[in-house]
């Protein structure tokens, strides 16, 4: 089961965070700022493992985004990074071509999407499909932003 | 999209949604903090609005601080009202807000409750889907507990949107609230068969979750999980299934056997590199499994190298990472299929990436062996020069001692090389290891007599040249190595060739620079060498050397004496007053070595870790006891005894206790003497002839000298490469020997039998360079090995854990194993009618050894007048207890059995039964299976120690009485006698005379049982209870004729 997965910039900002298991937030705070550090060091080409207290890191660079995951020590690597990779499949559909600023500007959408996709630390949906599909349903019951402005604010 | 629409409209104060706080964040670099505070007042104001639109713009804002690390915990509650609005686009930051900021300690979410069940029944799937996933990353045990039916019946929702999540956050469910878990399970079962393959996907991964920390529950769904493997093109399902069989086949061979074939052929075929992994891992665990006694096996492991080492090689790193890690599970059981693949491993040393070369490393320790120690270490001695980064090449110098040293240095053969392998290692620089080399030289200088002289000329070596390990960094760890080669060389220092030139080594100005301790070493020592110096120079008239050494050091150690250490101030100037008053004996020509020397005198031996718990207590010593009773309280005042006074006077009760009497102070006195007299750490006014346990001869084992006219340094070769070299020629040249020899034999044994041929050199016939007695560590004297000492000492069975009586009834389907375990709990209602209550707790260990499930088994025996098995309360005397376990196929399980013993002066037996039923595929039996205990008497004997005073009073008391036996036909030398009487029937050795010894042991019931034993086998026997003795001699002589 994964227990948390992060995106953090280059310079070690981080972008998203999910805790699929209850952490404190001493602990949030130590995990991020330990894992950042291991990860950001190592030189390109490395491999995308790290053994990190009891868990394994699995980690991988898209463009300026590092996305890291803790799995437990009975879980499949590679397949992790398939899944990371699916990941930014489905972030890529849904913004168009998707970069760091998109997930900075629209980080709840990013979690609505991590949330279609794994729930509890494991894999609920791998149909890239399925997923737009729910999406797609799920924002039409939003309401739009001029509804929102055209609101009185008191 | 819609953002630049709000560009334009950011006047309006409360307008300021994510977005914005997002690019003001962006724009504030310099004072961020100060911005965000801004922006925190901001909403603060927002959160007061009765407006849900901007509560919930409010909390939006709030959970992407909540990610840039602020604390945002005080909003809790707006939070709540977002999740409970109507409109799902505030519902949705609601839950998301609420995912990213509750935990267990957050108290607003017991408000949650029904507004989270209310969403659950919505008919919208997508509010049921929001609280879904809210759910899983907040779940507490009173959400888990109130909202289990309402998931459970989730699982049956019409849209496979929500059954897929709601099965998943069941397992969230279930860790939370265990007891969901047994009505959920059927449910959670059907769902493996559910018409969707997301639902069904989502299925096995909660049961292989469940099943990877409890396998033994979900075995019985291995049949349904075949067919789903066989059946299944998803990978990531497959992997799932294939994970939860590597769970389940420890428990159960037969389905590894079923597993290797479906498992190989995907092997073969699979592109998918996951895939292969997951198989491979399982097929491992698989393997492991299966000890042996499988035909295929080999060709299973070798498929699995194989794959392995295609994976390593693969250009990309991961899978060379992976294909390593899987490679170190594979050497644990079949360490020989891996040390085919040295050379490949090896060359991942050179990788660029440290991860890949760390794991490389972790499996080199396991491929070491006789043959290749040197040549590994020699190549990751060429990498440790290599590396960069201090932390890298930290890890190589760990791991080159660690392979060296692992199994009390069992792959050494030349204990030469490893000396200057470790004097090599001191070179590197800014090493934090230096401990390490340390503690090494010392624990071979120590414990391998036959290498102290090289060990000895190389520490010197190293001590002349300690500015080259000190360098310019004082806090250099390496200098660690020094406080050894300084101890090393004065310990030894009888090896030393020329002791005067070590000792103005260390008594440099220099020296005063390194750390304390290491300092004080030196001075210690360097009183060491100068015994040996006088003792060199012992003889010598007027001898000139012995009286320049004194001055040297008259000359040096004052240095030290100003040292802002203490301990070397102390010991500095405590050699100073010595060495001056040697000096004035000089003077006077007198003959002072042979004095000096006995400061000296005496060898320190290595003590083993366990020692001092071996120590026996000396008798009458009560570790317990109050030295001085506390002060009583006020409720002592009644316990007072009234017989003692007829008249009692009011007393303080404080001074009563510290008033003694001179008799009692006496008495006192001499109980001390006494128990100083028997403790081996008193040191008494004449030194006594405390026995030390040596290894027998081992100042006889012939050394082979090592030419040691090589040249300790040789210019562009490291040194140990040279006994490299060495060691080679001589295994050449010893295999040419041995194959002369064999030639020989072949000769003399021509044609009776073809011997195959050596090849390749095998393990057990490396003969190490030199006989290399590891000394074994000490114990106290009498103390027994044993294994218990690492058991847990809260085992309530451990304190009197006496005996492994063995007795193995054999079934066709049940192996039966019983162990004694005597507990002693006098019942102190009895004690008073000296009647003892005895409990034996009688450990059985049930094997099933069939292939059917053995159940329903009943224990029971037959009670005899003195022996009785504890019943429940309400039972009938004859009633049979219930062993309160099944036993599956290859298990065994331990049951406990108390028993009431009331006399131990006769050995017991009991007959007993046990039933069972043997239950498989076709059809169920009743068995029965007829046992015996025996209790014999040797059991009830506890090892006490005693002291030969102690022992010999008894004797004199006259309350024993004494019988003999005479054992014939014994030819096994006297001390294998002994340890054969101590070690079955619970004696210790009180004293050891020539051609006799007395040997003394207790029973649990005070018994006192003393033997003399004598080297012409026979046994004198005392004991205040004739039956007993009589049953114990019987029993011995049971044991030696059994030999």
């Amino acid at each position: 089961m994964m227990r948390f997965l992060l995106l953090f910039s280059r310079q070690g900002k981080l972008r998203l965070q999910k805790w699929f298991m209850a952490f404190s937030d001493r602990d949030k705070k130590k995990i991020i700022r330990d894992v950042t550090q291991m990860v950001l060091v190592r030189p390109p080409k490395s491999c995308n493992f790290l053994q990190w207290r009891d868990l394994k890191i699995v980690y991988r660079r898209y463009a300026s985004l590092y996305f890291c995951c803790g799995l437990e020590q009975g879980d499949n690597e590679l397949l992790t990074l398939e899944l990371l990779h699916r990941y930014v499949e489905l972030l890529d559909q849904y913004f168009g071509n998707v970069c760091e600023l998109d997930i900075i500007f629209n980080f709840e959408k990013a979690y609505f999407i991590l949330d279609e996709f794994i729930i509890g630390g494991e894999v609920q949906e791998t149909s890239k499909a399925s997923v737009a599909k729910s999406m797609e349903e799920a924002d039409s019951l939003q309401e739009t932003m001029e509804e929102y402005l055209n609101k009185p604010t008191y | 999209m819609a953002l630049k629409i709000v560009k334009g409209s950011i006047d309006r104060m409360f307008d300021k949604n994510l977005q914005d706080l997002v690019r003001g964040i962006r724009n504030h670099k310099e004072d961020e903090a100060k911005y965000i505070s801004t922006c925190i007042d901001e909403i603060k104001q927002e959160l007061k609005q009765d407006n849900i639109a901007v509560k919930a713009n409010a909390v939006c804002k709030l959970t992407y601080l909540q990610m840039l690390g602020y604390d945002v915990s005080w909003a809790a509650f707006n939070i709540v009202e977002v999740m409970s609005s109507s409109k799902f686009t505030y519902k949705r930051i609601g839950y998301l807000a609420a995912s990213q900021c509750f935990h267990e300690g957050t108290d607003v979410i017991m408000l949650t409750t029904n507004q989270i069940r209310k969403d659950l029944s919505s008919p919208n799937q997508y509010d049921t889907g929001v609280a879904l996933t809210g759910l899983s990353c907040f779940v507490t045990p009173d959400l888990a507990r109130d909202l289990a039916n309402d998931i459970m019946t989730l699982m049956s929702h019409t849209k496979p949107y929500i059954r897929k999540k709601a099965v998943l956050i069941m397992y969230k469910v279930f860790l939370k609230y265990p007891e969901s878990l047994r009505p959920a399970f059927p449910r959670l079962k059907e769902k493996l068969e559910d018409p969707d393959p997301g639902v069904q996907s989502a299925a096995v991964n909660v049961i292989c979750e469940l099943a990877r920390r409890n396998p033994k529950n979900y075995l019985s769904l291995a049949p349904l999980f075949f067919k789903l493997m066989t059946s299944s093109t998803n990978n990531w399902v497959l992997i799932k299934i294939i994970k939860l069989f590597g769970a389940l086949t420890p428990l159960e061979p037969r389905l590894g056997k079923k597993l290797i074939e479906p498992l190989t052929n995907l092997i073969h075929s699979t592109s998918a590199m996951s895939l292969l992994y997951e198989c491979v891992n399982t097929v491992i665990a698989v393997l492991i499994s299966l000890s042996s006694g499988m035909p295929n096996h080999s060709a299973s492991i070798q498929l699995c190298v194989q794959k392995l080492r295609i994976l390593i090689e693969d250009s990309d790193q991961n899978l060379k990472y992976l294909g390593l890690l899987a490679m170190s599970k594979i050497l644990k059981t079949h360490p020989k299929s891996v040390q085919s693949h040295k050379d490949l491993i090896l060359q991942c040393l050179d990788d660029k990436d440290e991860s890949i070369r760390l794991r490389a490393l972790d499996l080199l320790y396991g491929m070491v062996s006789k043959k290749n120690l040197m040549e590994i270490v020699k190549k990751l001695m060429l990498h440790v020069d290599k590396a960069e980064g201090t932390t890298y090449r930290d890890e190589l110098l760990t791991k080159i001692i660690d392979i060296c040293s692992q199994s009390n240095f069992q792959y050494i053969t030349n204990f030469e090389w490893y000396i200057s392998i470790l004097v090599e290692l001191t070179r590197l620089e800014g090493t934090r290891h230096g401990h390490l080399i340390a503690s090494q030289m010392l624990d071979v200088a120590i414990r391998v007599k036959a290498i102290r002289g090289f060990a000895v000329a190389q520490m010197a070596t190293l001590l002349d040249n300690a500015h080259l390990l000190t360098g310019n960094t004082q806090r250099n760890g390496i200098c660690e190595v020094l406080y050894a080669a300084a101890w090393i060389c004065g310990e030894f220092s009888e090896h030393l060739e020329d002791p005067m030139q070590t000792l103005e080594a260390m008594l440099r100005p220099k020296v005063a620079t390194l750390p304390g301790h290491i300092q004080a070493v030196y001075v210690q020592n360097a009183a060491k060498l100068f015994a040996t110096v006088l003792r060199k120079h012992d003889g010598e008239t007027e001898s000139q050397a012995a009286q320049e050494t004194s001055q040297l050091l008259i000359d040096r150690l004052p240095l030290f004496v100003q040292s802002a250490n203490l301990e070397v101030q102390e010991r500095a100037s405590c050699i100073l007053q010595l060495v001056k008053y040697i000096q004035k004996l000089q003077q006077k020509n007198v003959e002072v070595a042979e004095e000096v020397t006995a400061l000296f005198a005496g060898e320190l031996n290595p003590v083993a870790p366990k020692a001092q718990k071996k120590v026996p207590i000396p008798e009458g010593l009560d570790l317990d006891a109050w030295i001085n009773e506390p002060p009583s309280g006020s409720e002592s005042e009644d316990e007072k005894p009234k017989a003692v006074f007829a008249k009692e006077e009011p007393k303080h009760s404080r001074s009563r206790h510290t008033e003694v009497d001179e008799k009692e102070l006496a008495r006192r006195r001499e109980v001390r003497k006494q128990e100083q007299a028997s403790n081996p750490f008193y040191i008494k006014a004449s030194p006594s002839s405390q026995k030390v346990y040596d290894a027998p001869g081992v100042e006889h084992i012939p050394v082979v000298q090592i030419d040691l006219s090589v040249p300790l340094k040789v210019p562009g070769m490291p040194m140990s490469d040279q006994y490299l070299k060495l060691e080679e020629e001589r295994r050449q040249k010893e295999k040419a020997e041995r194959k002369k020899k064999e030639k020989k034999k072949k000769r003399e044994k021509r044609g009776k039998e073809r011997k195959a041929d050596s090849g390749p050199e095998s393990e057990e016939d490396i003969t190490p360079a030199h006989q290399v007695d590891i000394v074994t560590e000490e114990m106290p004297e009498n103390a027994l090995p044993s294994d218990d000492d690492d058991k847990d000492p809260n085992d309530p069975h451990k304190a009197l854990d006496i005996d492994l009586d063995k007795y193995v009834p054999h079934c066709r389907h049940l192996q039966f194993i019983h162990v004694l375990h005597i507990v002693m709990c006098r019942n102190e209602f009895f004690s008073k009618t000296e009647i003892y209550d005895f409990k034996v707790v009688v450990s059985v260990i049930f094997e099933n050894k069939s292939d059917s499930f053995l159940k329903a088994m009943e224990f029971n025996v037959l009670d005899s007048l003195n022996s009785k098995l504890q019943r429940p309360e309400g039972a009938g005397a004859h009633d049979s207890l219930t062993v309160p376990f099944q036993l599956p196929p290859g298990v065994s399980n331990e049951a406990r059995f108390v028993f009431s013993v009331q006399s131990i002066v006769m050995p017991q037996k009991l007959k007993g039964t046990l039933t069972f039923i043997v239950k498989s595929d076709e059809s169920s039996t009743h068995e029965k299976l007829d046992f015996k205990l025996h209790f014999t008497c040797t059991s009830y004997l506890i090892t006490t120690p005693c002291y030969s005073d102690a022992y010999a009073k008894l004797l004199e008391s006259g309350d024993l009485k004494g019988s003999s036996l005479r054992l014939e036909g014994i030819n096994m030398p006297f001390h294998h006698l002994l340890a054969r009487i101590c070690f079955h029937h619970h004696f210790s050795v009180v004293e050891r005379i020539d051609s006799c010894a007395s040997m003394y042991s207790r029973s649990i019931q005070g018994h006192h049982v003393c033997l003399l034993v004598k080297t012409t086998v026979s046994i004198d026997a005392k004991c205040d209870e004739p039956s007993l003795l009589g049953n114990v001699l019987d029993e011995i002589k049971q044991t030696f004729s059994k030999c």
